[in-house]
């Protein structure tokens, strides 16, 4: 059975699959049955150990729009709240004959480890600062709908890079697919291994703005955040928001990116944040689609058709 | 790339090699089949009194241009146009799990919808009847049709389900150590149906 944990395990040829899977099983929200037959009598484990609404809906819906039977387990209110390691707990959704199992961790690597655990497919829904793959696919499905193509699209990832696990995902999937992709953040928001990553890095956002076809503002994770990486919520927002002004000096056809949840006034406007050109809520609908496309070339076939090997028994 | 993959084991083998080429013979050449499409379009004006309410459904890959050469000649014949699409039945296939996940087909229906309409079904090569459940079980999903009819260019026979065409181009008796190939301009720069010896294959459960 094959995972996927990194958006970086996807080839060019498994990540255009996902894409294009992904734009036929948009259809299903116009039909007058808005389901598939398809995992009928196959069951996905929704494992949560960090909040989330967005993106557990969006796994649990997509799950049931393929008739997948769906178990949500979050953190709170479950043995993880007695004290049951990830292991223990891993070890009895593989008692149930978990089929698929989308994990969310505080922990980076979480999702790595649980795939040496279980025989079922493991979905990376957000590990720790590491990966956030099925977000990454949904960013660069939008990016295709609204743009048409993805070879050298000039992509600007904005904000908190270090605590971002939707930034790691991005370029690596971007790079794949041969985008260009500029990371823009102070200097103590960028993580130090930073140079190995197959992107541009550069702390002025005025002077990328203008020659970006994508614009992606990610959220500062205030909650990840133990020491000062930034005098004050205004100096950053001054520096690093994306306000009208700056809205104004983008190219006319570019896009504004959000994975959300957004901070309006911080790292976004709400002008900006609203205006047709801004993609937050298509993202969102784009995501059920791609997750659904994720869980059925996972758990559709004999074998799945994307992802690594790896936790294989 | 990996949607036609799937087309051609669904016609059996695929564009066969040169060396199978040897061994294959041609059953229907271009005109043949140019024939058997004008003559399914007078079949289905006959059968629905003059194509009133007829939407045509091909079924990926092969089936959708077919679907689009009756739409065609129906026109010519009758002067009225028939709305014309393409289903697919990926999601609803009873063998996904003997096989790696497969790419999906394009499903395209007419603004007109399903609903009320006679949907006439069109595929390339009717064998076992599976494809055509699958169809089915696909077009339940998306309305209510008044009726569903079958037409198919070549029925090889060995149903495995109670299945039979409305419609047939060619009435083609096989063995099951034969394959049936078709050729479409549209995809293969020819029209031409194909019978040769079957690859060995785990079963033949892909084929209509």
């Amino acid at each position: 059975m094959r995972h996927l944990l990194s958006a970086g395990d996807l080839s060019r040829d498994e990540a255009i699959l996902v894409l294009d899977t992904a734009k036929e099983l948009a259809q299903v929200s116009g039909r007058s049955v808005k389901k598939y037959p398809t995992l009928r009598g196959r069951t996905v484990v929704n494992l949560f150990y960090e909040d989330s609404t967005r993106t557990r809906t969006s796994f649990e819906l997509a799950a049931k729009r393929l008739s997948a039977d769906v178990i949500n387990f979050s953190a709170k209110g479950s043995s993880v709240s007695k004290g049951e390691s990830l292991k223990d707990t891993a070890l009895t959704l593989q008692a149930m004959g978990a089929d698929g199992v989308v994990i969310r961790h505080s922990a980076s690597g979480a999702a790595h480890r649980l795939a040496g655990w279980v025989d079922g497919a493991v979905l990376n829904a957000g590990d720790g600062t590491h990966e956030h793959p099925t977000q990454a696919l949904l960013d660069v499905f939008t990016m295709r709908e609204r743009l048409g193509h993805l070879e050298g699209l000039r992509v600007a990832i904005v904000g908190d890079i270090l605590h971002s696990r939707v930034a790691r995902s991005n370029v690596l999937l971007l790079h794949t697919l041969g985008a260009e992709v500029t990371l823009v953040a102070p200097p103590t928001l960028l993580p130090v291994s930073v140079h190995t990553w197959p992107c541009a890095v550069s702390y002025e956002l005025d002077e990328v703005l203008p020659k970006s076809d994508v614009v992606m503002m990610l959220r500062v994770q205030a909650e990840r955040m133990k020491d000062a990486f930034f005098p004050t919520a205004r100096e950053y927002s001054r520096r690093y928001g994306l306000d009208r002004e700056r809205f104004a000096r983008m190219q006319r056809d570019a896009i504004v990116m959000h994975p959300g949840p957004m901070v309006r006034g911080m790292e976004i406007s709400a002008e900006v944040a609203d205006s047709p050109r801004s993609t937050v809520t298509e993202q969102v609908t784009n995501g059920l689609s791609v997750r659904m496309a994720v869980l059925y070339l996972l758990l559709g076939g004999s074998e799945s058709g994307i992802g690594n090997q790896e936790g294989q028994a | 790339m990996c949607a036609q993959k799937r087309a051609k084991s669904d016609v059996g083998e695929g564009s066969p090699a040169r060396a199978d080429l040897d061994r294959t013979r041609a059953v229907l050449e271009g005109p043949e089949i140019g024939r058997a499409l004008t003559r399914i379009a007078h079949e289905v004006l006959e059968r629905t009194k003059g194509g009133e309410g007829v939407t045509l459904l091909g079924i990926p890959t092969r089936g959708v241009p077919l679907a689009r050469r009756l739409a065609e000649r129906i026109e010519r014949v009758e002067d009225r146009s028939v709305p014309w699409g393409s289903l697919d039945i990926t999601m609803y296939r009873d063998d996904l799990r003997l096989a790696p996940a497969r790419a999906l087909g394009r499903t395209d229906i007419p603004a007109e919808g399903i609903d009320d309409r006679v949907v006439v079904l069109v595929d390339d090569v009717l064998f076992s009847g599976r494809t055509v459940r699958a169809a089915l079980d696909a077009l339940n999903d998306l309305g209510r049709p008044r009726a569903v009819q079958l037409a198919t260019l070549v029925d090889r026979g060995h149903r495995q389900l109670p299945i039979r065409a409305d419609y047939v181009g060619k009435n083609l008796p096989t063995s099951l150590r034969e394959s049936v190939t078709v050729l479409l301009d549209e995809f293969d720069s020819r029209d031409a149906v194909l019978v040769g010896p079957a690859k060995a294959r785990p079963a033949p459960e892909e084929e209509h």
